[in-house]
């Protein structure tokens, strides 16, 4: 990856942080700390591995993506505003009456979503039916999953796991969001999914670690995922809830709540310094 | 007459349907040879798909599949099915209305010698609450092969519920069809008002028989669509009768009775009993023993009819 490729992931991570900021500073609720954690993996997802169509958001053969962890959807509105799937402004309308940009992802009202989620463990068994069906259908498209780590609490995730395997789907490439909080504290504190990496690899999944807000890493470990032949890909990635925002990170307390005005000014701030720091190369 | 279950009639209409549709695709939660998709699989072993014993996956995978333009059947039990996956089919399939169709076999209390943990008494009542779930409980093998057939031909999501045990064949006729939503008069009367579903529709038609004998005529409905529920044909019939007897195999909280009950009561005010499972869980013995027990059976509905006459 050239260094300018990497500034222009960087400055769409950041463009990204500031809509979340900016949407559920709107909204006066949301999820804004793992929107954070997760919006450079959707950053490098949207911008460098995906075959999407933003015009043609339902073009069969568009790579799919799931997120499971559904609460990060003002991540995700982020990411495929800023990529052109629908006006960058909308998403001041997020969880308001009568907008297409509901509290979790809709199937169909937003243009892009490919998977109704928001209850969690569900999305990455839609997936893999999702990935079941482009083998079944002999189709090349491949289908990524984003899995919090405090979803991987809900059975269904190890239910969706040992199918994944079963059905050799090496076209399914499962992300997990490891921010190592989820809204009661801790996870280690509430109910200890570690070792993660040993749990995944047993249930029949290639797993790869990587750093997931290095945009060198999450490329090695996406790039080792598509040479995956016999099985899916479960890319465990190291993150930090709340990421960008410093009065955000690594607190449980973000996990579910909106900044007040004060707090809001402070985030944009600090990301407009990011953006600006970049633009100067 | 000639008996066969609807979970059997499922499994035959699956193979029909394999061969004339490509995009049929069938999960199964390992009980292939209980919900009879095993009659699928030997003819199209491709596109049937064992997910083991994991509900909830199957579920949400089966909304996956519908998402690329496969039409999935997802079956199970009905305890298992509607009533371990329901939250499940609730946000995974209901609210974004993919293209599934859930076949529950193993429904109400016919099931039999496995007991009350297997007898679902509650699914109607589960599925009905879910915005946009159509509810089908077919009352024959005839019915339960167009039943299969007509999901598969309407688009969004679809809950199919079916027998262990054998039952009658009562719509043999040239002039059968099946209708989405559309209940089937049966018999004319002038006195009560039967409105059966599934495989009570049988024990009612000897129900009408009996009380003809008793110089009672009665009106048989046939309800193989609980939702949307044909409400036309029940106000019609009970501005006939003024009297509506209901009978299910399933919980009287939830179901046909208690449909048919908000009907009236918002639009005709009617005299109305219900028969169904009362507010209990059942136990192990002979399914036509256990019909007896629960009072889901031909005498108790000419008795509740008498009753409803005399009051």
């Amino acid at each position: 990856m050239t260094s300018a490729e990497k500034r222009e992931l960087i400055n769409f991570a950041t463009d990204m942080r500031m809509c979340i900021i900016e949407s559920v500073y709107s909204a006066r609720s949301g999820h804004p700390g793992g929107s954070l954690s997760s919006a450079d993996i959707l950053a490098y997802l949207y911008k460098k591995e995906l075959h999407i169509f933003p015009h043609e958001p339902r073009n069969p053969s568009r790579d799919r993506f799931v997120l499971s962890k559904g609460h990060a959807a003002p991540a995700l509105y982020s990411a495929l505003a800023l990529c052109g799937f629908f006006p960058k402004g909308d998403l001041l309308k997020l969880r308001q009456m009568n907008s297409y940009l509901q509290g979790h992802p809709n199937i169909n009202t937003v243009p892009g979503v490919d998977i109704s989620t928001g209850s969690l463990g569900q999305g990455i068994s839609c997936a893999v039916g999702v990935a079941l069906g482009g083998k079944l259908s002999k189709s090349g498209f491949r289908t990524y999953a984003l899995v919090g780590d405090g979803e991987l609490q809900e059975g269904q995730v190890w239910e969706a796991m040992m199918s994944a395997a079963h059905y050799k789907l090496n076209n399914l490439c499962v992300i997990i969001d490891n921010n190592r909080f989820q809204i009661d504290g801790n996870i280690s504190d509430i109910m200890n999914p570690d070792p993660i990496t040993d749990k995944a690899a047993a249930f029949g999944l290639n797993v790869i670690e990587a750093d997931g807000h290095d945009f060198d890493s999450l490329e090695a470990a996406f790039n080792a995922a598509r040479r995956e032949t016999s099985c899916p890909t479960c890319i465990v990635a190291h993150t930090i809830k709340g990421k960008g925002v410093s009065f955000m990170e690594n607190t449980a307390s973000w996990h579910g709540k909106a900044p007040n005005e004060e707090q809001y000014n402070a985030a944009i701030a600090e990301l407009s310094s990011l953006r600006n720091g970049g633009s100067d190369e | 007459m000639n008996k066969i279950a609807t979970r059997e009639s499922y499994g035959n209409a699956l193979r029909e349907l394999g061969t004339e549709f490509e995009n049929i695709i069938v999960l199964d939660a390992d009980l292939s040879g209980a919900t009879k998709t095993d009659i699928f699989k030997k003819a199209f072993p491709e596109r049937h798909l064992n997910f083991g014993i994991a509900e909830a996956n199957m579920i949400s995978a089966a909304a996956g599949l519908s998402s690329v333009g496969f039409v999935p059947f997802a079956s199970s039990f009905a305890m298992f099915l509607a009533g371990r996956g329901f939250e499940q089919i609730r946000n995974s399939i209901g609210y974004p209305k993919m293209n599934v169709k859930l076949a529950a076999t193993h429904a109400g209390i016919s099931v039999g010698e496995d007991g009350a943990s297997h007898q679902c008494c509650e699914d109607i009542a589960l599925m009905r609450s879910i915005p946009g779930m159509t509810v089908i409980c077919p009352s024959d093998d005839i019915e339960a092969k167009a039943a299969v057939r007509a999901a598969y031909l309407h688009k969004g999501p679809i809950y199919l519920r079916f027998c262990r045990m054998p039952s009658p064949v009562i719509n043999d006729c040239p002039d059968y069809s099946f209708q989405l939503g559309k209940g089937i008069k049966l018999t004319s009367g002038a006195d009560i008002t039967i409105v059966a579903t599934g495989i009570m529709v049988p024990y009612s038609l000897e129900a009408a028989k009996e009380l003809s004998a008793l110089g009672i005529s009665a009106t048989v409905i046939n309800i193989h669509t609980i939702k949307p529920l044909d409400e036309e044909l029940i106000l019609a019939s009970a501005a006939e009768t003024g009297k509506i007897l209901t009978v299910e195999e399933h919980s009287i909280i939830g179901g046909l009775g208690e449909a048919v009950a908000s009907l009236l009561g918002e639009k005709l005010p009617t005299k109305l009993r219900r028969i169904g499972v009362q507010d209990c869980f059942g136990c192990s013995g002979p399914a036509e023993k256990l019909l007896e027990k629960y009072g889901l059976c031909t005498k108790n509905i000419v008795y509740q009819a008498l009753n409803i006459l005399n009051e």
